[in-house]
């Protein structure tokens, strides 16, 4: 059994107006694994998996208890929220490539953290886009418009991008809901990839993609999480009713 | 069944009809005011041709010797200076909607910008001859004059008798007159950045400047560009304001302190007293050039954002 690089302990969420979207969680995300959220929609797995990064702390008007534990500190508290950003990456569902080029989008956060050199950011960006598979198809048209890639081909530069960083944790938010089936292959082939250099985190609404590719997997239902445990044990022997019901796909 | 088509098809030919010739009246009125003005300044271009027109400084009505340069001129930089003073203020507005304004705030901040739009221009040529005027030449232009007048070269910009009736008055308020415009569409495609595009570059760890400054302003630019596009044509074409507060002098002005005319101004100004044949043609001449220059400043936008598109 592998360490845990996070602890969430409580964790109770509330939108504006005190609607309570999280409640009470508590699980530990296993270092170098794939941990799944699973669950019908309206459950809570995306405004959990967005605690992670504090992506709520842009828009005004939630409240959280609880704490995420995380080198050994609450990450809720955290002041500097730039730098857990860099350490705590994120992918969205669909593809969000920024208006600039191939190699820029790279090397946008490269810059961000100072580095300058020219040199050393081309290498950089060589090695990210062949950790994502996708140097391939980009190494001869790195000044072409991002734009100019298709969907899937646009999904692993963005996760090129965030690797870029070197963040710790990536959070994927149903990163293949807006893809073919060839691309969402090899979206999956590649998460389970980079399991060597980071933990991740996903968001799904596909249940055969959690049995696939994860490691751990917490079902959540209406903010709580009813179960978590083995990806293999939950979706074969679930110890509660509710589990066993979504996962043989008799609701959600 | 056979009616139902027969009175679907009837309605259809109506139909389709009616939107054709809305559609078509207006190429006919477009055509038909570019060959008016064109029939109109025919003896202007016989006796002037059209560089000589464009090159010459000369507006003498009593030796009939006419040229576009001056009020071109006066048209072209109070537009530039214009547009240099709108566009970052517009920007900082439309940023400052989208993203800093407190949620209360929003909708009186919007609608004070959309406000200035519907001032009537000569509204602003009252307060500016009334009010702004006088505020430049007691105190702002003195102190412009003081700082920069010693600096050699730049310095030449502010020569002069800071009167109030000048070119940097009428820019700063053409550049009121226009900020609506740019600020308004703006936050628009501000508005129109896919939040989860912005939520990438903070998650990459940028801060809120640097996804305004790498994320929002690069991805809204075709909206930005059409906007700058939209208030040039609204300042090359302002006459009212521009009229109270330019002095309408005939002089191509190295001074932002010394008064200029613009083609509309003079337009508007000289109808009445345009008492010989050619004096007249000439400001149709003049109205045919301005004409032609917005038209050309639109098929450039136009094919600048097509090129864009591809």
């Amino acid at each position: 059994m592998s360490d845990s690089i996070m602890s969430v302990n409580n964790l109770n969420f509330y939108y504006q107006g005190n609607v309570h979207a999280v409640k009470n969680m508590s699980l530990p995300i296993k270092r170098h694994q794939v941990t799944a959220l699973i669950g019908p929609s309206g459950c809570g797995k995306t405004t959990f998996l967005r605690c992670f990064n504090r992506m709520h702390d842009l828009y005004p008007g939630h409240r959280q208890e609880g704490e995420i534990l995380f080198e050994g500190s609450n990450l809720l508290t955290r002041k500097d929220i730039i730098e857990l950003r860099s350490r705590i990456g994120m992918v969205f569902q669909k593809p969000t490539p920024f208006p600039m080029s191939i190699f820029d989008n790279i090397a946008y956060g490269l810059r961000l953290k100072g580095i300058r050199n020219r040199a050393e950011l081309s290498d950089r960006v060589e090695k990210v886009l062949k950790q994502a598979a996708i140097w391939q198809e980009t190494h001869d048209r790195l000044k072409q418009s991002a734009n100019s890639l298709s969907g899937g081909q646009q999904q692993r530069l963005v996760i090129a991008r965030a690797l870029a960083v070197e963040p710790d944790v990536l959070l994927f938010d149903e990163p293949t809901s807006a893809l073919d089936p060839i691309s969402t292959g090899k979206i999956e082939e590649l998460m389970v990839s980079l399991k060597q250099e980071v933990t991740i985190l996903i968001v799904t609404h596909n249940m055969q993609q959690a049995a696939r590719i994860s490691d751990h997997t917490a079902f959540m239902y209406m903010g709580e999480l009813i179960e978590f445990g083995q990806t293999e044990t939950l979706f074969t022997n679930p110890s509660e009713k509710l589990t066993e019901e979504y996962v043989t796909g008799r609701f959600g | 069944m056979a009616t139902t088509i027969k009175r679907e098809q009837t309605f259809e030919k109506l139909f389709s009809g009616i939107t054709f010739s809305a559609a078509f009246l207006i190429l006919v009125i477009i055509a038909s005011i570019f060959i008016s003005l064109f029939r109109e300044s025919l003896m202007a271009i016989d006796s002037f041709g059209f560089f000589g027109f464009v090159s010459s400084t000369a507006w003498d009505p009593v030796r009939e010797q006419f040229g576009a340069a001056t009020t071109l001129y006066g048209t072209l930089v109070t537009t530039i200076l214009a547009l240099v003073v709108a566009v970052p203020v517009s920007l900082g507005i439309a940023i400052f909607i989208t993203e800093l304004c407190p949620k209360f705030l929003k909708p009186i901040v919007s609608t004070a910008i959309e406000l200035l739009a519907a001032i009537p221009s000569i509204i602003y040529g009252m307060w500016g001859l009334f009010t702004f005027a006088p505020l430049m030449s007691d105190c702002v232009e003195p102190l412009l004059q003081k700082i920069f007048e010693p600096i050699p070269l730049f310095g030449q910009l502010f020569t002069g008798v800071p009167l109030g009736i000048d070119i940097l008055t009428t820019s700063i308020i053409l550049s009121i007159m226009i900020t609506p415009f740019i600020a308004s569409i703006v936050r628009d495609t501000f508005a129109l950045t896919p939040v989860q595009l912005k939520e990438s570059a903070y998650g990459i760890g940028a801060t809120r400047w640097e996804v305004i400054k790498d994320v929002m302003i690069p991805y809204s630019k075709t909206g930005i560009f059409g906007s700058v596009i939209i208030a040039m044509g609204r300042a090359l074409g302002e006459t009212m304001a521009v009229a109270f507060v330019l002095g309408n002098k005939h002089a191509i002005a190295t001074s932002l302190f010394d008064a200029s005319a613009t083609i509309t101004v003079t337009l508007a100004n000289e109808f009445t007293e345009a008492d010989s044949d050619l004096y007249l043609s000439s400001l149709f001449y003049l109205a045919l050039i301005l004409l032609g220059m917005n038209f050309l400043l639109l098929a450039v936008a136009k094919m600048f954002l097509a090129r864009r598109d591809k």
